[in-house]
């Protein structure tokens, strides 16, 4: 099906060629973010965590609660619960992977990254220090799905504030 | 105008379509299919045509100016009231107060009358399938009053559980009973009527949310016996912003405002002032007279299209819907499967693909829908769900638009390999 929607980026200015605000389905979906929807990492509950919070969008119901365990200023661990579409979820399995083993302060820079890659930043796009949520890169041509990809990134935000201020 | 096909007695959709300039466009490059009217319905070329006429030739402020368009505008308002009468098979047009919509309705007869008449341990009873705007103003009236909100629930067939209802009237402290006409999730048709007769002999009254049912059936306010009736013009075809509120007549005389401004006064004087008769005492400010043109044009669109073509162009979506739909691998419809008391809003889950990847799909193919918890968060936790797709009809709706839907959702199955 993916022929039907030809990626404007390399159809070279074909006449009849989906319009700019029509990305592909194929830049949202990447196999890798359908196999972390499919196949969570790092889901699940985590006992002797440092900081619990829970986040959701109200618009649409999808939830996600983060655990951190942290080593003095580095987290050791994280894990996820949570409910909702394939961006939301993947977007922060994908999460938990990276943060093993940060420091709070690269962490921070993570947010940054990851906040700038949903704003179309192509350099972020390429940083290696997001790991696999670089399949998410293409969320941000679908502006109403760029809150699902925030959403476990709000919770991380909201848990190094209240374990770290 | 649209006309029946005299063989079928139901719509000519073809017909139909081509009076509602929104639909003949192209969305992602694939011919639009328009699956959202239970959120807002497209609007036929009347209803704008109704409002641009208001605009350029009738605009003015109504019941104050002594000058020809104030006459002409106050006509036109006042002409609209006695259509939305007529429409609810209400008599009397000072029974009718514009609102903006369902919400403004539900949340004036909370505070004018709710907040005058519940005491505490009084209760209001509504149902687990209410949406949103049906539930929160009766906390916020429940809070400040002390009354008691119990639900009642649905069976397994989506169909409300008026054994319920008679165990909570037995009780003897129920002195409202609030609920949809038609669930805005599961499409079920609630049996108003039979709520009416027994919530009555039980001393209490009934305020009916008719958002959806006012869209899909001929509603008749003597026949439900009803004391409130509430709809909103936009999901009809009418515009946004403007929606009715029927009350019976000594119900409303006994209520106080619920908003003070222009419009509603009699005279005011420095510490209180006296109000204006029904239904302006709860109208004010300066309404929205042309919204009132626009909706009393939409339900002369409606009229024109003819009740019993309607009612066989519903009954054969409905029925088309739950027959492609059901076939649909992996795909749950919540709602009643026959396709007896209920209307052409289907609402389901895909394994393994969440409402709103679906959603993010079908849009791709220029196929709207909603998904989500729909304003309905007590039913969508009933139905153990966080969040279903909604595939909502109105009478333009093809059937070749359930089959764009289908394909749309077997494309959703392919990408997410179920």
């Amino acid at each position: 099906m993916m022929d039907r929607h030809p990626d404007p980026d390399r159809a070279g200015g074909v006449p009849g060629a989906a319009s700019p605000e029509t990305p592909p389905l194929s830049s949202l979906f990447q196999q890798l973010v359908l196999e972390h929807y499919k196949k969570p990492r790092n889901r699940g509950e985590l006992p002797g965590a440092d900081v619990d919070v829970r986040m959701n969008n109200p618009s649409c119901g999808d939830t996600v609660r983060l655990q951190l365990r942290f080593d003095s200023d580095r987290i050791a661990e994280a894990r996820f619960l949570g409910d909702g579409c394939s961006i939301s979820q993947a977007s922060v399995s994908m999460m938990t992977q990276v943060l093993e083993g940060k420091t709070v302060a690269e962490a921070r820079g993570l947010i940054e990254r990851m906040k700038a890659m949903m704003r179309g930043d192509a350099d972020a796009a390429r940083d290696k220090a997001l790991g696999d949520l670089r399949a998410l890169a293409g969320v941000h041509r679908f502006p109403v799905r760029v809150r699902c990809a925030l959403l476990g990134w709000n919770a991380l935000e909201e848990a190094l504030r209240q374990a770290f201020g | 105008m649209a006309v029946l096909t005299a063989s079928r007695r139901s719509l000519d959709v073809e017909r139909v379509r081509a009076d509602f300039p929104a639909l003949a466009q192209s969305v992602h490059g694939r011919p639009l299919v328009y699956l959202d009217s239970a959120a807002t319905a497209q609007r036929p070329r009347a209803v704008l045509d109704a409002l641009t006429e208001f605009y350029v030739r009738d605009n003015a402020n109504v019941h104050r100016g002594l000058h020809e368009l104030s006459r002409r505008a106050t006509e036109r308002y006042e002409a609209a009231r006695a259509r939305v009468a007529r429409f609810l098979g209400a008599s009397d047009p000072a029974e009718v107060v514009f609102v903006r919509g369902t919400t403004e309705a539900v949340n004036l007869v909370a505070w004018s009358w709710g907040a005058a008449e519940l005491r505490p341990g009084d209760e209001v009873v509504l149902t687990v399938a209410e949406h949103h705007s049906n539930i929160v103003p009766w906390q916020l009236v429940a809070q400040r009053t002390g009354a008691r909100l119990r639900y009642i629930d649905i069976d397994d067939a989506g169909r409300l559980r008026l054994d319920e209802l008679d165990a909570l009237l037995a009780g003897g402290r129920v002195k409202l009973v609030s609920l949809a006409h038609v669930s805005n999730l599961l499409g079920t048709i609630h049996p108003v009527a039979e709520v009416c007769e027994r919530a009555h002999r039980a001393g209490a009254r009934v305020f009916v949310d008719g958002a959806q049912g006012a869209a899909h059936l001929a509603v008749d306010v003597a026949a439900l016996g009803c004391d409130f009736y509430a709809f909103s013009g936009h999901k009809l075809g009418g515009p946004m912003g403007i929606g009715a509120l029927w009350a019976r007549r000594e119900l409303l005389e006994a209520m106080q405002p619920w908003q003070g401004g222009g419009e509603m006064i009699d005279e005011v004087l420095p510490e209180r002032s006296t109000y204006a008769a029904v239904p302006h005492r709860f109208e004010a400010g300066t309404p929205n007279v042309a919204g009132a043109v626009g909706l009393a044009a939409a339900l002369d669109y409606l009229e024109s299209l003819g009740q019993e073509a309607r009612e066989a162009h519903e009954d054969m979506l409905v029925r088309y819907g739950l027959e492609r739909l059901g076939a649909v691998p992996g795909l749950t419809l919540y709602g009643p499967r026959e396709p007896e008391g209920r209307i052409a809003v289907f609402a389901f889950t895909l394994d393994g693909i969440h409402p709103h990847d679906i959603a993010t799909i079908l849009d791709a193919e220029g196929i709207a829908i909603r998904a989500g918890h729909h304003c309905a968060q007590l039913l969508t936790r009933r139905l153990g769900v966080g969040s279903t797709a909604r595939a909502s009809c109105f009478v333009y709706t093809a059937p070749e638009e359930l089959d764009r839907l289908v394909e749309g959702l077997e494309t959703a199955r392919r990408i997410f390999g179920g």
